[in-house]
């Protein structure tokens, strides 16, 4: 099961809406994922500056590990609470010593880095996740969710989607890796950090590898096809664009939907219904280890 | 005409209702935003006609006896699934195991339909006017598979004794799955169910291939009696 759904914008007159569309396609998937939910949106980028999205325990006390960067920043970083999560924005040329001051609070860690891209998870139905963040009213370009049946690791939040190990990179997986160890130890040796024994982080970090070793996104994607053993949808967004691949057997099922507007993929066409003029969109199932993409200009 | 609007009205409540049709019934029912619900229509026993607007999601007429079923969308995963007799149109695509382990009636998809198409099929005749994905009429036993398109990898694969026919080209055979010579019974059989699909017209019956088991994997070889 899993429910995977992604939403790349055409029309910049919709990007206001962007997290409100997600939010009613996240939620038409919660019965195939009912333990957890998770989702990136790539919202507007402030010039010169880095967001982390950082994680922490309910009722956190965010000025304990957000004061010491005052003296890092000259100012308090921009911060926006959301939930167990918070997102801040802070000088792309302090991020090091941002990442260090943080590395020494207690209770938080950074989950999340990009220009972009803001990345919120936890445990619980995906509804009501995506209210406890407040999706409906972000906005952005694209955006990309899970809802989550967990098979091959515990239902956490580390074990939530999506998986981020770069910079504005993330993948959402229906599936299960049958060679991930054997991967994860290689991306190791490679320097790559893995939080979780989860099969998903080691595709994202997969994907990681390839991409800083130069690969365009279709390249990284038509490597994974090789590399990785098992099943898989996977839907990944990087900061300007959007990826689409099934496996060769193509057990998972997946629906795309385009319009002049939009492009957008469900797990099923459930998860399309209420998106503007679905009802002239052109609606397909991707092809079997087949790379769709589609990049922001 | 009973009109039954999915928006108003429950999927649970339209089923309940088909279900308790007269087996000698003959209505035509019209069913209203489906939009990719499970399992519309599924489970009839009654010659009725329900004609479906919009895109459905799995097992639509899943299990179909006697009745009717045309999909003016596309259809999701399993459509038609285990089929006992009757019609099931689907007027767009049709996504994976389309007509899976039917025992019967008749499964037209005016599209394509992806992978799987017609898997462990037992009776059941299926006329896509597409193409057909990989593995389709996998272990397939008895029953008709035409395909006035292409077919993907492994058509036929583990193959009984189903006949398949393309029209297109064919990615490549399953293990056990054979081209055999198109004769005059089977010109017969593509006519009627080129008819029946209503594309009798415009199809010349010999520009078919014909596909059917080797009968090697499924039967015992004296041959093979040292590896036991």
């Amino acid at each position: 099961m899993c429910g995977i759904v992604g939403l790349f914008l055409k029309d910049a007159g919709l990007q206001p809406e962007l997290g409100a569309l997600t939010r009613t396609m996240l939620g038409a998937l919660c019965d195939r994922g009912p333990d957890s939910a998770g989702f990136a949106v790539y919202g507007a980028e402030i010039p010169g500056h880095v967001k982390l999205t950082l994680r922490a325990r309910k009722d956190f006390d965010w000025d304990l590990p957000l004061r010491p960067l005052a003296d890092i920043c000259n100012a308090l970083p921009r911060a926006t609470m959301r939930d167990t999560h918070a997102v801040i924005a802070v000088p792309a040329d302090k991020e090091a010593a941002i990442r260090g001051e943080i590395a020494r609070a207690d209770g938080v860690e950074i989950v999340g880095s990009g220009r972009r891209m803001e990345v919120f998870k936890e445990v619980g139905r995906p509804d009501r996740v995506a209210e406890r963040f407040g999706l409906a009213a972000m906005a952005g370009t694209h955006a990309i969710g899970h809802t989550r049946m967990a098979t091959e690791s515990a239902v956490t939040t580390n074990g939530a989607h999506p998986f981020t190990t770069g910079p504005d990179q993330c993948l959402v997986h229906n599936g299960s890796l049958s060679n991930h160890n054997a991967v994860r130890r290689d991306l190791i040796r490679n320097g790559l950090a893995f939080q979780t024994e989860n099969d998903t982080e080691v595709a994202a970090g997969y994907m990681t590898w390839r991409m800083r070793e130069g690969a365009s996104l279709e390249q990284a994607l038509n490597a994974m096809l090789v590399e990785l053993d098992g099943f898989f949808t996977f839907v990944v967004g990087t900061e300007s664009g959007f990826g689409v691949l099934r496996d060769p057997i193509a057990c998972k099922p997946a629906v795309m939907a385009e319009t002049e507007q939009w492009v957008a993929f469900g797990t099923e066409y459930r998860a399309l219904v209420d998106l503007p003029g679905v009802e002239n969109a052109e609606v397909w199932e991707p092809e079997p280890a087949r790379v769709y993409r589609w990049e922001r200009h | 005409m009973p009109t039954i609007d999915l928006a108003k009205t429950t999927l649970r409540e339209l089923n309940a209702a088909l279900h308790r049709l007269a087996p000698d019934g003959g209505e035509v029912w019209r069913v209203l935003n489906p939009r990719g619900q499970h399992a519309v229509a599924a489970g009839i026993d009654a010659p009725v006609t329900v004609e479906v607007d919009g895109h459905v999601g799995y097992y639509c007429a899943g299990m179909n006896k006697q009745a009717t079923v045309v999909v003016n969308g596309n259809a999701g995963p399993g459509v038609a699934e285990n089929m006992m007799s009757g019609e099931v149109r689907v007027r767009g695509d049709a996504s994976q195991a389309a007509g899976a382990t039917g025992c019967g009636g008749l499964l037209v998809i005016d599209g394509n339909a992806s992978a799987r198409c017609g898997i462990s099929m037992k009776g059941i005749d299926i006329v896509v006017k597409g193409s057909v994905g990989h593995l389709s009429a996998f272990m397939a036993q008895a029953g008709h598979l035409v395909v006035l398109g292409d077919a993907g990898e492994a058509l036929g694969d583990s193959l009984y004794e189903a006949e398949l026919y393309v029209r297109g080209e064919v990615e490549s055979l399953g293990a056990d799955c054979v081209e055999k010579p198109l004769g005059d019974a089977h010109k017969a059989v593509l006519v009627r169910l080129l008819n029946a699909a209503g594309v009798g017209n415009e199809v010349d019956v010999a520009s078919f291939r014909r596909y059917g088991s080797a009968r090697k994997l499924y039967h015992f070889h004296i041959d093979n009696v040292g590896h036991y």
